[in-house]
């Protein structure tokens, strides 16, 4: 086993900065906004620092996935107590498609590379909230999976875990290698202090990997799906609420007469929102 | 698998003061490496200070554990040496880390700008002993400190102290009493500027604990002197050499009370904007009226003037550039005084609210009022500012 870590760290809006939406309604505004670590992509570091700290294992190394920015994250990751840093470079229109599935396949690449034993990641971002990439990368490297953690320890060659799920607190065995995403109680995340920072900055051991580089990670980045506006109704259409309820009464849905149903029906600008039937 | 019932503990969320935003200067500084610093000050204000200022303000609470917390990330002797436990950083890291930490309790970062300022004294002026025996508990804040130069009969005209030190043998004997010494009864090192050559009684004793309008998370005491016997090997530098060193320990204090002094208005100004938006009056939120904007406008205007004033001091400070003293003094003289009126304006775009305990403001209003008054007085300043002008060189 090779002791060795990989911590996945995405760099998203600050979660205090109030969201704006860009004029022409492609997305967010990025463009000078405050970025920070994601709070989940934290807690995996500190759980990945901890478990060094305990001499479970050997070395932490972060990755980010992103633009030339995605350094500064990695940079939190070192001052925070990992070792090394991989930056895989994805810019541009690349970076607008970048999804739970690309990274988890340049995460699996990377665990190859790097012969890891094991892969921390935040349960999910605050950007996208897809909760997706832990799970895709346990996929596709065929690794069990922990999910949700909020307590991991290690016991020889498996882990101990426990996972926050909806009935409640779930414990579970699974064996190494593995990959585990964590969930807000794993840990309180450490202050980077001013000494870390200094030697971060110093420490220029982070690489540059580009995906679609023949000799290195051998990852598609292709798009997987569009945005685009639905088309205005044309005129002549009832959209008021007596008409829908004739037509929801009409079609024998069966509803109590004393029951509560709200509709609210969105199209392009026109909402249209209803009260009780 | 084993199932049990969830743990509830719910996340702290409280009042967080955004960092500027701020582009490349292009100035040839590590901006990486201070945004981090400013990142870390920040996250500690927002999550260790801020939800507790106005508990510490009014219970008068010295808060020990946090400001030790504070010094375990390397805040508890910034600019000092490595060697003896400091962080070693610049002026500007500095100034960059107290105005944000400010943004969480003005009267905790400024005191531990005194703590340490003393500590720099004994790392910059002491022998190798010295060093040693000091440094890395201050900087652990193991210990705290406190600067011991006012006097009942000597504030601005600090070099007619009375407080005598009479050699005798391998000791002195300190007599006379110092007044308003930050920290004073609660701190355990106390680097104290006197006279050598002097008589008196026994000891050394504390004044009542002041009343005070502001700072009400650090005490402040009058330190008396009886016949107090302190060890030669105490003695920072030379007899004779102490004016120097406490004028010099003066520039970097300046910068930081002023950097004090920018984290209170850069908090106020987004406190009045968050205020402006929200609050209605005459059927439209305060934000849409004239006045207010162009209030806020100036408001901001001068906070981006200071700010730069107080990094180009600490640049020059760093430097030992022969202009240091007088823009050090320059950069206090602006900043305390545009920043209270910042901080004063914006408790008036509160309304009523602004003068409620409830509110922050007013608390960073009372903490920066004295720092138009320590640290040399803003008429002190203008002194030394028109001596510079004025002399022949």
């Amino acid at each position: 086993m090779s002791g060795r870590v990989l911590v996945g760290v995405k760099r998203v809006i600050d979660y205090a900065v109030k969201i704006r939406v860009k004029p022409d309604n492609t997305g967010v505004v990025t463009d000078g906004v405050k970025h920070s670590m994601n709070p989940f992509c934290e807690i995996a570091v500190e759980e990945a620092v901890k478990l060094k700290e305990k001499k479970l294992i050997k070395e932490v190394v972060a990755v980010s996935c992103g633009p030339q920015q995605s350094q500064e994250t990695i940079r939190t990751a070192l001052a925070m107590g990992a070792d090394r840093g991989i930056h895989v470079d994805v810019s541009g229109k690349d970076y607008e498609n970048l999804g739970p599935l690309q990274v988890s396949k340049i995460l699996a690449a990377l665990a190859k590379q790097e012969d890891a034993q094991l892969i921390l990641l935040g349960k999910q971002a605050i950007d996208d909230d897809c909760n997706q990439t832990g799970q895709m990368t346990a996929a596709l490297l065929d690794w069990p999976q922990g999910t949700f953690a909020s307590e991991v320890s290690l016991e020889g060659d498996k882990i101990n875990l426990v996972r926050e799920i909806d009935g409640g607190l779930e414990h579970i065995k699974i064996n190494t290698p593995a990959v585990i995403t964590a969930d807000l109680r794993l840990n309180t995340p450490r202050y980077a202090t001013l000494p870390n920072i200094m030697d971060s900055l110093m420490n220029n051991e982070t690489e540059l990997h580009k995906p679609n580089h023949r000799t290195s990670l051998c990852v598609g980045l292709i798009p997987l799906f569009e945005t685009v506006a639905p088309e205005d109704m044309q005129g002549g259409t009832d959209r008021s609420g007596a008409m829908l309820r004739h037509t929801v009464l009409q079609s024998g849905l069966g509803l109590h007469t004393r029951s509560l149903v709200v509709f609210s029906i969105g199209i392009g600008k026109n909402k249209t929102k209803l009260g009780t039937v | 698998t084993i199932i049990q019932r969830k743990q509830k503990k719910p996340r702290k969320t409280g009042r967080r003061t955004k960092p500027p935003e701020e582009p490349d200067s292009g100035r040839g500084f590590h901006l990486p490496q201070l945004k981090e610093f400013q990142k870390v000050a920040f996250d500690f204000a927002a999550n260790e200070m801020a939800p507790h200022m106005a508990e510490w303000d009014q219970k008068e609470i010295f808060p020990v554990e946090t400001m030790r917390k504070a010094a375990q990330l390397g805040f508890g002797g910034i600019y000092v040496q490595p060697d003896v436990g400091g962080s070693g950083l610049s002026r500007l890291d500095t100034s960059i880390i107290f105005e944000a930490l400010s943004t969480g309790c003005v009267s905790t970062t400024a005191y531990i700008s005194i703590h340490n300022m003393c500590a720099w004294m004994i790392d910059s002026y002491g022998n190798k002993e010295q060093r040693e025996k000091f440094c890395p508990d201050l900087c652990s804040m193991e210990k705290f400190a406190s600067y011991c130069l006012t006097e009942p009969g000597s504030g601005s005209d600090a070099a007619s102290l009375l407080t005598s030190a009479q050699r005798k043998g391998d000791h002195y004997i300190l007599n006379g009493s110092k007044a308003f010494i930050s920290g004073g009864g609660d701190t355990d090192v106390y680097v104290v500027m006197c006279r050598t050559g002097g008589k008196g009684p026994k000891g050394i004793s504390f004044g009542k604990k002041e009343k005070k309008v502001g700072w009400n998370s650090q005490p402040t005491r009058a330190v008396i002197f009886e016949d107090c016997a302190v060890p030669v090997a105490n003695r920072l530098g030379e007899e004779g050499q102490g004016f120097n060193i406490a004028m010099k320990g003066l520039n970097g204090g300046r910068i930081n009370i002023a950097s004090c002094s920018l984290g209170a208005a850069h908090a106020s100004v987004q406190l009045a904007r968050d205020h402006l938006l929200v609050r209605k009056q005459f059927g439209e939120t305060l934000s849409n009226n004239q006045f207010l904007q162009f209030k806020l406008a100036e408001m901001a205007t001068k906070l981006v003037a200071s700010r730069l004033l107080i990094r180009e001091a600490a640049q020059a400070l760093q430097e030992d550039r022969p202009d240091a003293v007088a823009i050090c003094s320059m950069a206090k003289l602006f900043a305390t005084d545009e920043c209270f009126n910042i901080c004063n304006q914006a408790l008036q775009m509160h309304g009523g609210y602004g003068y409620l305990k409830d509110y922050a403001v007013q608390q960073f209003v009372r903490d920066i009022r004295v720092h138009q008054i320590l640290e040399g007085t803003n008429e002190v300043m203008r002194m030394i500012i028109s001596r510079n002008l004025l002399s022949e060189s």
